[in-house]
C-alpha cells in the first residue's frame, strides 16, 4: 500500500508545509506523552522510594478518568417522570427525564454539568489520596520485604478487583465525557506562536491537557525539590538503608508518597477523558506502556520519566506517519518496543538511571 | 543430595504419573474431567514448568515467553499444513522453531538483569504480537489465527475423503479419540489427545527434576543467589543463563506445539503480554521454584477461567434451590457477582488472597498442611518452627 | 552427588502402565450415537458462547439477554416475541421436537483460544448441539471451524467480515448478519445522494482481517459512484489516541473520512476525529464529512453526542416498524426495561431459525440442519423477506442505512434510519472476488 503523500489544498488556504505536519505530530506526541509521564512518574516514584512494582498503576489512572464519569453521572442524576400519553416502543409508559442539577439550579447547573470533568479534579485529589493511602496502608506496606514476583502477583490481582468493579457499576462499553464547550473547539496554535494563521491548529482540550500535564509534574517537582518532606524523599530513593537508619520516620512519608503517585495517576486519567472515552479496561492498557516508560526513563528516576514519556509519544506519532510506514510497514504498531530495546541496549539503565536501583 | 531428598523426589514423580493417570476420573466431580480442560492442565503445566526453570532458577523474570508458545503453536500448524497431520514432526518443529527464537531473543535480552530483563523480553513479545496480529498476516493468518484447510498439501499424508478436515493423531492414533467409559456413576472420557500430552508432561517433569538436581541446576541456583559473587570468583554466568533461557523456550514452544496438536489452530492473542502475564502468575500462585507448583498454578487459572466462566443465573439458581426462596435470590444476586461475566473479579481476588496469606504459594500452603498433619502425629515443637523453610524441592 | 533412585524397572513398570491406559480408549469408540451429542433425554442443550470480559462485554451481555428470550419463546414461555410473526409456523412453543430447551454460557474473551475453549467444554461436557454467539468475526471464524472439526452447528452472532461466509466459510456453520460487501452496496447509493459523487476519501482501518475486507469492500463501491480514494491508512488495534492518524487527513486533499474501525477503536477514532474539527472544515469547496461504514447502537452509546449526522449501516435497529421488529423490541423491552440491540437482534433470530430447521428436518443432526436451511425463505423476522443461501451459507435481507440523529429523544434514540435498502442491491455472486477462496465442504455430523 502506497498512501498519497501529495497535499492539495483549495486556493483558500496556503498549502501546508512539512514544517507545519511536523509540528502538528510533535504536539500529537506531546500530548500522549503528557499522559504517559504522568502515570510513569508515579510509578517511578512508588519504584525509587518504597521499591515496590506496583501493578495496580494503571488501574489507578482508570480510577481517575471514572472520577469524571461519576461526577458526570452525579450531576446528571435525573428526575424521573412518567409521560401520561407517550409510549415507548415496547408499550411502557415513556420516562420524561431532567436533570436534577437544571431542575434546580436552572443556568448554573447546567454550566456546572458542562464543566464537569475539570470540576472533578476536585473531587479526583481527595479520593485518589485517600485511595492511594489505604492501598499503601492496607496492603503495599506489607509487601515492602517481599520478592518483587510476590509484589506483582498481589497488585496484579488488586488490579483486577478494581477494574471488576468498574465493569459492574459502569459497564464494559466507553462512556463518553466531553469538554467543556468552551474548549471544545480548535485553537491557532500556529499564529500564537509567530506562524502563518490557519497552518497548525489544534483542538483546544489537548493543549489544555499538555499545560495541565506541565503543571502537575512542575508541582511534583516543586515538591520533590523544596520541602523536607521532598528531600527525605530523594534521599530514600538515592539510598533507602541509610535513610531508615537515621531514625527518620520513614512510614508515614512512604504512605504519603504512595498517595501522591496516585493522585498524580488519577488527575492524568481525568483530564484524558474528553480525549479517550474511559472504559474499565483503561488501566490494562496502559499499564504495559508505562512500565515501558519508566524502564527506558531509567528506574527510579523522575526526570527520565518525563522525558521518556514525551519522547515515546512524539515517535509513536512521527511512525505513524504515512511517509515512514511506506517505508517500514507496520512500525506503528512496534515503535515503543523497537525504542525501548535499542535504548536499553545502548544505556544499560534507561536513559537517566541510577545504578543499582531494581537490579538484585 | 540426601537420601531423604531423592526418596521424597521419587514420590514426587510418582504422585504426578498418578494425577495424569487418574486425571479424568479425579477431576470430574469437579466438573472438569473433560477433554479439552485436561489437555489444557497439562500443557500449561509444561509451560509453566519450563517458564519455572527459567525463573525459579535464576530468578529472570521473562514477561515475554508467551511469544514462543505463539511460535511453537504457528509451527506445529505449519507443519501440518505443509507436511503431514503426524504430531511427531509438528512437536518438534515447534521446539526447534521456539528454541531458535529464544537464542535470539536470550541472546539480546541476558544483557541485561533484573527489571530491565523483563522489559526486554516483554518488548520482544509485544513486537511478535503485533506484528503477527497485522502485516505477518500471510504467514500467520492475523486475527483470525492459522488454521488447517482442506486444500493444504500435506505431502506425507493421502488425500482426505471430500469436505473432511484432516484430524491431527499420532501415527494413527486420533488425538481425539475418547472412549467414553461408565465408572463409579460418573460418564468419564479418556481421551488419547490427553494422554499423549499427560506422557509428555511426565517426561518434561522428569527432565525438570533431573535439571533442578543437577551441577547445572545448581549453578543457576548460585546466580539466583549472588551472581555478582559468582563473577568474582571468574565464572562467565551468562551461559548458564541463555541455556536455561533456551531451555525454557523450548519447553514453551512444546506446550504450544501440544496446543496446536490438540485444536489445529494458532491464534496471535497466544502471544499477547497478557498471556505472558498468565504463566508468570501461574508460577508465583504455585510457588516459583518449587517443583510441583507451578503445574498447580497453571491448573488453578485454567480452572477458573474455564469453569468459573461457565455458570450463569439459572444455573445458579439450580444450585442453591435448598435454600428458602428470598434467601436462594440474595444468596444468587452475590455470588453471581464472581461467576459467568464476574470471574476475573474471582480470580483477582484468588490472587490477593494467596499471595497475602501463602507467601511460597500454593505449594506454601501445601507443606504448612502437610506439616500440621505430621505435628499433630508426632506432637512434636521442633517441625512446626521448620515449617517456614522446607519447600517441596 | 546425584543419587537419584527411580530405577530404570520402576521407570519401566510405570511407563507399561501408562501404555495400557494409552491404548484403552482406541479400542473402544465414542458412542453410538448417529451424531455429535445427539439428545436422548427429554432436553435439547444450546451453547451460547458471548464475549462476558473485554471490550464486547456489553454486547456480549446483550446477546444473551437476546438468547435468554429466545430460549423462554421457544419453551412456550413469555409472549413469543417473533414465533408469532415468523412466516414458518413449525415451532408450537413447546420445546423443539418435543424436547425442552437447555442452554449453557460461556466466555470468549474476544480471543480466538478463548473462545473455541469454551465452545469445546460446551460439546464435551454439556453435550450442546449447537453453538452460537460472539462479537468479532476472528471468533466467529475460529469457532467456526470447530464446529465443523466437533460436528455441531455454529449459528454465528455478531460478525461482519466477508470472510466468514468467504474463503472462511464453512458447512456446519451460517450467518444472519449481514457483511462488509452488504455495508457497502447499501451505503454507496446513499452516500452519492447526500454527498456527490466528486469526492475524496480518506480510509482509516484497523489493521486486521475485519477491518481489511471492510476497507476493500467500502473502498470498491464508493469508487464505483466516482469517489476517488486518496489513502488506506492502518491503524493498530487498540491503538487509544488516534491524533497521529488523525492530522495528515486535514492536509491529504481529502473531503471525506472512513472510518474502517468498530467498538473502541470506533469511539475513539469518531470522537477525535470530531474533536479534530473536522467536520468544521470546509475542503475543495465542501464540508468535510466522516463516515463510519458499521454502525451499533452500543458504540453510538460510547461515541456520545459526536454521531451526530454521520452516516453507516446497520444490520437491523429497534425503530424499525415491520411486525416482527415490534414483537421482538416489545418482547425485549418489557422483559429488561431498555431495546435490544443489532447484536441481541441477530442472535435471538439465529437461535429461532435453529429451532426452526430441527423441527421441519425432525432431527438435530447437523446435516439434516442445514438441509433444512439451506435455500429457506423467510419472513418476518425484522429484516423482511430473507433467504438463507445454500452456497454460502449467508443471508440475503434487507440492509439499514442510518444517521447519527441530531435530536434524540432518549439515550437508545442514537439512529435513525435514512433508507431501508432492498436485499436485491446487496447481494452478490456466490463466486465474487471479495468472497473467492473458501469451499464450504461437506457437512460433518461427527461421532
Amino acid at each position: 500500500m502506497i498512501p498519497e503523500t501529495v497535499s492539495v489544498r483549495d486556493g483558500t488556504q496556503p498549502g501546508a508545509g512539512a514544517m507545519d505536519v511536523f509540528l502538528l505530530q510533535v504536539l500529537n506526541g506531546l500530548d500522549k506523552g503528557s499522559a504517559y509521564a504522568m502515570i510513569a512518574l508515579g510509578l517511578t516514584l512508588i519504584f525509587g522510594t518504597l521499591g515496590v512494582v506496583n501493578f495496580a498503576h494503571g488501574a489507578l489512572f482508570m480510577l481517575g478518568a471514572f472520577c469524571s464519569v461519576a461526577l458526570n453521572k452525579l450531576l446528571t442524576l435525573e428526575k424521573i417522570a412518567l409521560s401520561e400519553t407517550e409510549m415507548t416502543a415496547w408499550g411502557t409508559p415513556l420516562e420524561i427525564r431532567t436533570p436534577y442539577a437544571e431542575a434546580w439550579f436552572g443556568d448554573f447547573g447546567a454550566w456546572v454539568i458542562d464543566w464537569s470533568v475539570p470540576l472533578s479534579i476536585l473531587i479526583a485529589i481527595p479520593f485518589m489520596l485517600l485511595v492511594g493511602i489505604v492501598m499503601e496502608r492496607g496492603l503495599i506496606r506489607h509487601f515492602y520485604k517481599r520478592p518483587h514476583a510476590e509484589q506483582i502477583l498481589v497488585t496484579f490481582g488488586l488490579a483486577i478487583v478494581l477494574q471488576e468493579i468498574i465493569k459492574a457499576w459502569f459497564g464494559a462499553n466507553p462512556i463518553p465525557q466531553p469538554a467543556p464547550e468552551a474548549l471544545t473547539g480548535m485553537m491557532d496554535f500556529g499564529a500564537a506562536i509567530g506562524m502563518d494563521a490557519g497552518n497548525v491548529v489544534y483542538p483546544a482540550w489537548r493543549l489544555v491537557y499538555f499545560l495541565f500535564a506541565a503543571a502537575v509534574i512542575g508541582a511534583v517537582f516543586a515538591f520533590l525539590q523544596f520541602t523536607t518532606f521532598g528531600m527525605v524523599v530523594r534521599a530514600g530513593m538515592a539510598d533507602r538503608e541509610t535513610v531508615g537508619l537515621l531514625g527518620i520516620n520513614i512510614d508515614k512519608r512512604f504512605t504519603l508518597t504512595f498517595g501522591i503517585a496516585a493522585v498524580v495517576a488519577g488527575l492524568a486519567g481525568v483530564m484524558y477523558s474528553p480525549i479517550l472515552s474511559p472504559n474499565y479496561h483503561l488501566g490494562m492498557d496502559f499499564l504495559v506502556l508505562s512500565f515501558v516508560v519508566v524502564v527506558v526513563g531509567g528506574m527510579g528516576s523522575l526526570p527520565g520519566a518525563v522525558a521518556a514519556g514525551m519522547l515515546l509519544g512524539i515517535l509513536q506519532s512521527f511512525a505513524s506517519m504515512n511517509e515512514v510506514k511506506a517505508i517500514f510497514p507496520g512500525i506503528d504498531q512496534i515503535i515503543i518496543y523497537l525504542v525501548a530495546v535499542v535504548i536499553l541496549l545502548a544505556r544499560p539503565r534507561g536513559l537517566l538511571g541510577r545504578k543499582g536501583v531494581m537490579e538484585s | 543430595m540426601t537420601v531423604e531428598q531423592s526418596k521424597k523426589d521419587k514420590i514426587m514423580v510418582i504422585g504426578v504419573v498418578l494425577a495424569v493417570l487418574l486425571g479424568p476420573i479425579i477431576l470430574n466431580p469437579f466438573g472438569a474431567g473433560y477433554p479439552d480442560l485436561l489437555q489444557k492442565f497439562v500443557i500449561y503445566g509444561i509451560f509453566a514448568i519450563g517458564f519455572n526453570i527459567l525463573f525459579g532458577l535464576t530468578g529472570y523474570l521473562s514477561f515475554g515467553h508467551a511469544a514462543f508458545l505463539g511460535v511453537g503453536s504457528y509451527s506445529a500448524v505449519w507443519m501440518f499444513k505443509l507436511l503431514s497431520m503426524n504430531i511427531v514432526p509438528a512437536i518438534i518443529l515447534a521446539m526447534v522453531i521456539s528454541g531458535l527464537f529464544a537464542l535470539l531473543i536470550g541472546f539480546i535480552a541476558l544483557r541485561r538483569s533484573g527489571i530491565y530483563f523483563s522489559i526486554l523480553t516483554l518488548a520482544f513479545a509485544q513486537m511478535s504480537y503485533n506484528l503477527a496480529y497485522s502485516v505477518l498476516t500471510p504467514i500467520t493468518n492475523g486475527e483470525t489465527g492459522l488454521q488447517i484447510l482442506h486444500g493444504d498439501p500435506r505431502v506425507l499424508d493421502a488425500a482426505v475423503e471430500d469436505g473432511a478436515l484432516p484430524v491431527t493423531n499420532l501415527f494413527g492414533l486420533n488425538m481425539n479419540a475418547t472412549a467414553d467409559v461408565s465408572l463409579l456413576g460418573m460418564d468419564i472420557q479418556f481421551n488419547a489427545g490427553y494422554y499423549i500430552c499427560g506422557l509428555i508432561m511426565i517426561v518434561a517433569f522428569y527432565i525438570a527434576l533431573r535439571l533442578f538436581r543437577s551441577p547445572f541446576g545448581m549453578m543457576l541456583k548460585a546466580i539466583k543467589t549472588n551472581q555478582n559473587r559468582l563473577n568474582f570468583t571468574g565464572v562467565n554466568s551468562r551461559p548458564y543463563t541463555l541455556t536455561a533461557f533456551v531451555i525454557s523456550g523450548i519447553y514453551a514452544g512444546l506446550a504450544g506445539g501440544l496446543l496446536a496438536c490438540t485444536d489445529p489452530l494458532a491464534g496471535a492473542e497466544r502471544m499477547q503480554w497478557t498471556a505472558s502475564g498468565e504463566v508468570v502468575l501461574m508460577t508465583i500462585l504455585g510457588g516459583a521454584g518449587t517443583m510441583l507448583g507451578p503445574i498447580l498454578g497453571a491448573g488453578v487459572i485454567k480452572y477458573f477461567e474455564n469453569i468459573f466462566s461457565a455458570y450463569n443465573e439459572s444455573e445458579l439458581m439450580d444450585v442453591f434451590s435448598f435454600l428458602p426462596h428470598w434467601l436462594q435470590e440474595l444468596v444468587v444476586s452475590v455470588s453471581s457477582l464472581f461467576v459467568g461475566e464476574g470471574w476475573h473479579l474471582t480470580l483477582g481476588v484468588l490472587f490477593m488472597l494467596i499471595v497475602i496469606f501463602l507467601p511460597g504459594g500454593l505449594m506454601e500452603g501445601f507443606n504448612r498442611l502437610v506439616k500440621l498433619a505430621r505435628g499433630g502425629y508426632r506432637k512434636d515443637g521442633a517441625s512446626a518452627s521448620a515449617a517456614g523453610k522446607v519447600t517441596a524441592e | 552427588m546425584i543419587n537419584f533412585r527411580l530405577d530404570r524397572r520402576g521407570l519401566l513398570k510405570g511407563g507399561l502402565a501408562a501404555g495400557t491406559m494409552l491404548a484403552a480408549p482406541t479400542i473402544l469408540t465414542r458412542s453410538a450415537s448417529a451424531y455429535t451429542n445427539e439428545p436422548t433425554g427429554s432436553n435439547v442443550v444450546l451453547g451460547f458462547n458471548v464475549p462476558q470480559s473485554g471490550a464486547y462485554a456489553d454486547e456480549g451481555a446483550d446477546e444473551l439477554r437476546a438468547y435468554q428470550l429466545a430460549v423462554q419463546h421457544l419453551n412456550g414461555e413469555g409472549d413469543g416475541g417473533m414465533l408469532n410473526t415468523f412466516s414458518s409456523k413449525e415451532l408450537q412453543g413447546n420445546g423443539v421436537l418435543g424436547k425442552k430447551v437447555d442452554y449453557v454460557t460461556g466466555d470468549t474473551q474476544t480471543k480466538s483460544d478463548a473462545a473455541r475453549a469454551s465452545a469445546k467444554r460446551m460439546i464435551e461436557r454439556d453435550g450442546a448441539v449447537m453453538i452460537t454467539g460472539g462479537s468479532s468475526s476472528g471468533v466467529a471464524i475460529a469457532v467456526q471451524g470447530l464446529c465443523q472439526e466437533a460436528g455441531v452447528i455454529f449459528m454465528a452472532g455478531l460478525t461482519h467480515s466477508n470472510d466468514t461466509t468467504g474463503k472462511d466459510k464453512k458447512a456446519n456453520g451460517f450467518r444472519h448478519f449481514f457483511n462488509a460487501y452488504m455495508s457497502g452496496a447499501a451505503l454507496a447509493p446513499v452516500l452519492k445522494s447526500n454527498y456527490g459523487s466528486d469526492r475524496k476519501a480518506y480510509h482509516l482501518t484497523a489493521d486486521y482481517t475485519w477491518g481489511w475486507t471492510q476497507e476493500e469492500s467500502i473502498a470498491a463501491s464508493t469508487e464505483a459512484i466516482g469517489w476517488e480514494t486518496v489513502a488506506k491508512v492502518r491503524t493498530p488495534l487498540g491503538a487509544g489516541d488516534f491524533s497521529q492518524y488523525i492530522t495528515p487527513v486535514l492536509n491529504s486533499g481529502a473531503d471525506v473520512l472512513i472510518l474502517n474501525h468498530y467498538g473502541r477503536d470506533m469511539v475513539n477514532s469518531l470522537t477525535q476525529a470530531v474533536q479534530f474539527g473536522l467536520l468544521d472544515k470546509m475542503v475543495n469547496g465542501k464540508k468535510f464529512e466522516v463516515v463510519v461504514p458499521l454502525y451499533s447502537r452500543l458504540m453510538a452509546q460510547g461515541a456520545g453526542e459526536n454521531v451526530k449526522g454521520i452516516f453507516g449501516s446497520t444490520n437491523w435497529h429497534w425503530s424499525l416498524q415491520d411486525e416482527g421488529s415490534k414483537a421482538f423490541v416489545k418482547s425485549f423491552g418489557q422483559a429488561y426495561g431498555f431495546p435490544p440491540s443489532q447484536a441481541a437482534h441477530t442472535c435471538y433470530v439465529q437461535t429461532l431459525l435453529y429451532a426452526d430447521a430441527a423441527q421441519r428436518a425432525g432431527t438435530f443432526n447437523p446435516c439434516g440442519i442445514a438441509e433444512a436451511l439451506e435455500g429457506f425463505e423467510f419472513d418476518g423476522m425484522g429484516n423482511g423477506k430473507t433467504l438463507y443461501r445454500a452456497e454460502d451459507h449467508q443471508c440475503f435481507k434487507n440492509v439499514l442505512v442510518v444517521k447519527g440523529k441530531d435530536n434524540p429523544e432518549s439515550q437508545f434514540d442514537l439512529l435513525e434510519v435514512v433508507d431501508e435498502v432492498p436485499a436485491e442491491q446487496v447481494t452478490y455472486a456466490p463466486d465474487h472476488p471479495m468472497f473467492a477462496g473458501g469451499e464450504l465442504g461437506a457437512c460433518n455430523p461427527g461421532a
